[in-house]
């Protein structure tokens, strides 16, 4: 701060105040209703202050059908979103890592057009090729399975850009004394290069877990087994059911269920997360 | 960019390189390839054969009515969701750099909505504003509105560009703030030494300093409008009352999916391709020599 002025401070703190309640709100109003009964659920206007079958709520909507004629239960989604998130994030880092690292470390033939290439994927977001791409994985066969929702999302060029600029701070001296000392180019990779950059690769994670985890278009497309919906587009089908029986203390909360697992991960990583958002849009 | 010191050449790269490769070709590069090739043909209606007919398609959808409606449709959406969410969070952003005490607090409280992901944020907005139980429009009533967004194509857009902007604040504001810690404290305290008040040295000094974040921001912006609200869209109105909220991605996943004219949607995602190469061209510019001013 400049100088003190203590209305200003009032006011700052009088507007972030209102500007967290804004953010907040949706979210509380979700809160709320995954802690009231059905019935009170129904009437209007909805209560604006939590009830007491938050912990009811929670074991019927985990561990019972959900809603009635879903068959679904909500751990399994929660374990299929689980399962493509980590599938995605883990991925696309071991893929974007040793091609940033043929890249930077290797002179071959072609290896512009490679990073050409790769760098393409930035211009193709899914939505854009969306038919196409479903065809192919179709005629793969990957429809209805884990590979099927993770694979086709596993190419990244911010990624390996991210890695190859990690790698170009580097000092050549780490390399030239590894060569010295007799190392290979993996050996290399696994004792320098992988280490040195460990809270690059850490803070990457944390932003594609959240971008796999809330993956939506892709999970809708090439998902018909009930088995592997994920919890993220299970939503949807809730909220149409909604029309004929509306349990929406069992929606709210799967929402909220839903929405956690990222929300938990910005929060508790938060300067990873940070670092992660910073660097890879650059 | 190859590092001065390098391994000589073998056929270890080439296997680096080669699963990211693959995965680009197979699931990307084809598929795009795809799209343009059947952007250029037209199937009859059951899919059983198809006639090579140049640009008809693309003519076609500069005449379409819908198609162009569409289009200005798209550029309002985005450009609101833009504008909203960007000024919130540079309001709060100019605010919370003021503090000191509590800062990372409120920075926890304000950037969490990132993790919600676009489906989420619309069934939490289309949930408080149900027509029949939501909190908002109860007291809209009160005060004489009449909510309905499925009947009301108005209320439609106004409630899916709320929920667009409300995600993306979080990330506006992150970016904001960074941008604005950067700045050096001599420029802001001479200034302030020649009685410049706080909100003369926000025009004046802050918003000019983080041009540059404003114009990365505004491209992120756009294209989240464009291509990731589509879950939003998708769970709170379905591109109704009346298309009143149908965006570009929605008619080409709606024509292609729902309507199955291949040939049509394929030349609309064409179009779309050229839009995101512009913005990454743009986005790009950004990287090479930031904004002057």
């Amino acid at each position: 701060m400049v100088e003190n002025r203590p209305f200003l401070t009032v006011i700052t703190h009088i507007v972030l105040v209102l500007g967290v309640a804004m953010i907040a709100l949706p979210i509380w109003i979700t809160f709320v209703a995954a802690s009231h009964d059905e019935i009170r659920m129904l009437q209007a206007p909805i209560p604006l202050m939590p009830g007491s079958h938050f912990a009811d709520n929670l074991k019927q909507t985990l561990f019972g059908a959900g809603l009635s004629g879903d068959q679904t239960p909500v751990w399994r989604m929660l374990l299929n979103s689980l399962a493509m998130a980590l599938m995605i994030s883990v991925g696309k880092i071991a893929i974007s890592i040793i091609s940033a690292f043929a890249i930077v470390y290797f002179k071959f033939p072609f290896r512009m057009g490679f990073f050409w290439m790769i760098f393409i994927t930035l211009m193709l977001p899914v939505e854009v090729r969306i038919l196409p791409t479903f065809e192919v994985v179709a005629n793969l066969g990957l429809l209805n399975s884990y590979w099927g929702l993770s694979i086709p999302l596993i190419a990244s060029a911010t990624a390996t850009f991210m890695f190859r600029q990690v790698f170009l701070t580097i000092p050549d001296e780490m390399l030239e004394s590894a060569r010295i000392d007799g190392a290979g180019p993996m050996r290399f990779f696994w004792d320098i290069l992988l280490p040195l950059s460990r809270t690059n690769i850490a803070a990457l994670f944390v932003i594609l877990f959240i971008y796999g985890w809330n993956q939506y278009l892709w999970p809708l497309l090439i998902t018909t087994d009930t088995d592997m919906t994920t919890i993220v587009m299970s939503i949807k089908q809730m909220l149409e059911s909604a029309e004929q029986s509306p349990q929406w203390n069992v929606i709210m909360m799967t929402a909220l269920l839903a929405m956690l697992p990222p929300i938990l991960v910005v929060i508790g990583m938060q300067k990873l997360f940070v670092q992660g958002l910073t660097e890879t849009d650059k | 960019m190859l590092k001065r010191v390098h391994f000589p050449a073998s056929p270890l790269p080439y296997l680096l390189v080669a699963p990211q490769i693959i995965v680009t070709l197979v699931f990307f590069i084809w598929p795009a390839s795809q799209a343009l090739y059947q952007s250029l043909l037209v199937e009859d209606a059951f899919g059983l054969s198809s006639e090579f007919v140049w640009f008809e398609n693309f003519t076609l959808l500069a005449q379409d009515e819908q198609y162009l409606s569409t289009f200005w449709r798209t550029a309002v959406f985005s450009s609101l969701v833009a504008f909203i969410s960007m000024s919130i969070a540079l309001i709060l952003a100019g605010f919370a750099e003021r503090v000191i005490k509590g800062a990372t607090t409120y920075r926890t409280l304000l950037i969490w909505p990132y993790a919600v992901a676009p489906v989420l944020a619309g069934a939490l907005w289309v949930f408080m504003f149900n027509p029949t139980l939501g909190i908002f429009p109860y007291f809209l009533d009160i005060i004489g509105i009449k909510w309905n967004h499925y009947l009301n194509g108005g209320q439609a857009m106004g409630l899916v560009i709320a929920a667009a902007a409300w995600k993306q604040i979080a990330y506006n504001f992150l970016f904001y703030l960074a941008a604005m810690q950067s700045i050096p404290r001599s420029i802001i305290e001479a200034a302030a030494i020649d009685g410049a008040g706080p909100v003369r040295r926000f025009w004046t000094q802050t918003l000019p300093l983080v041009s540059p974040t404003t114009f990365f921001l505004v491209v992120i912006n756009i294209v989240y409008a464009f291509f990731e609200t589509f879950g939003i869209i998708h769970v709170v109105t379905q591109g109704g009352p009346a298309n009143a909220t149908t965006i570009l991605v929605y008619k080409v996943f709606n024509d292609g999916f729902v309507g199955l004219d291949l040939g049509g949607s394929a030349a609309q995602s064409v179009i779309l391709m050229v839009i995101v190469i512009l913005m990454t061209v743009a986005q790009f510019r950004y990287v090479e020599k930031k904004v002057e001013y």
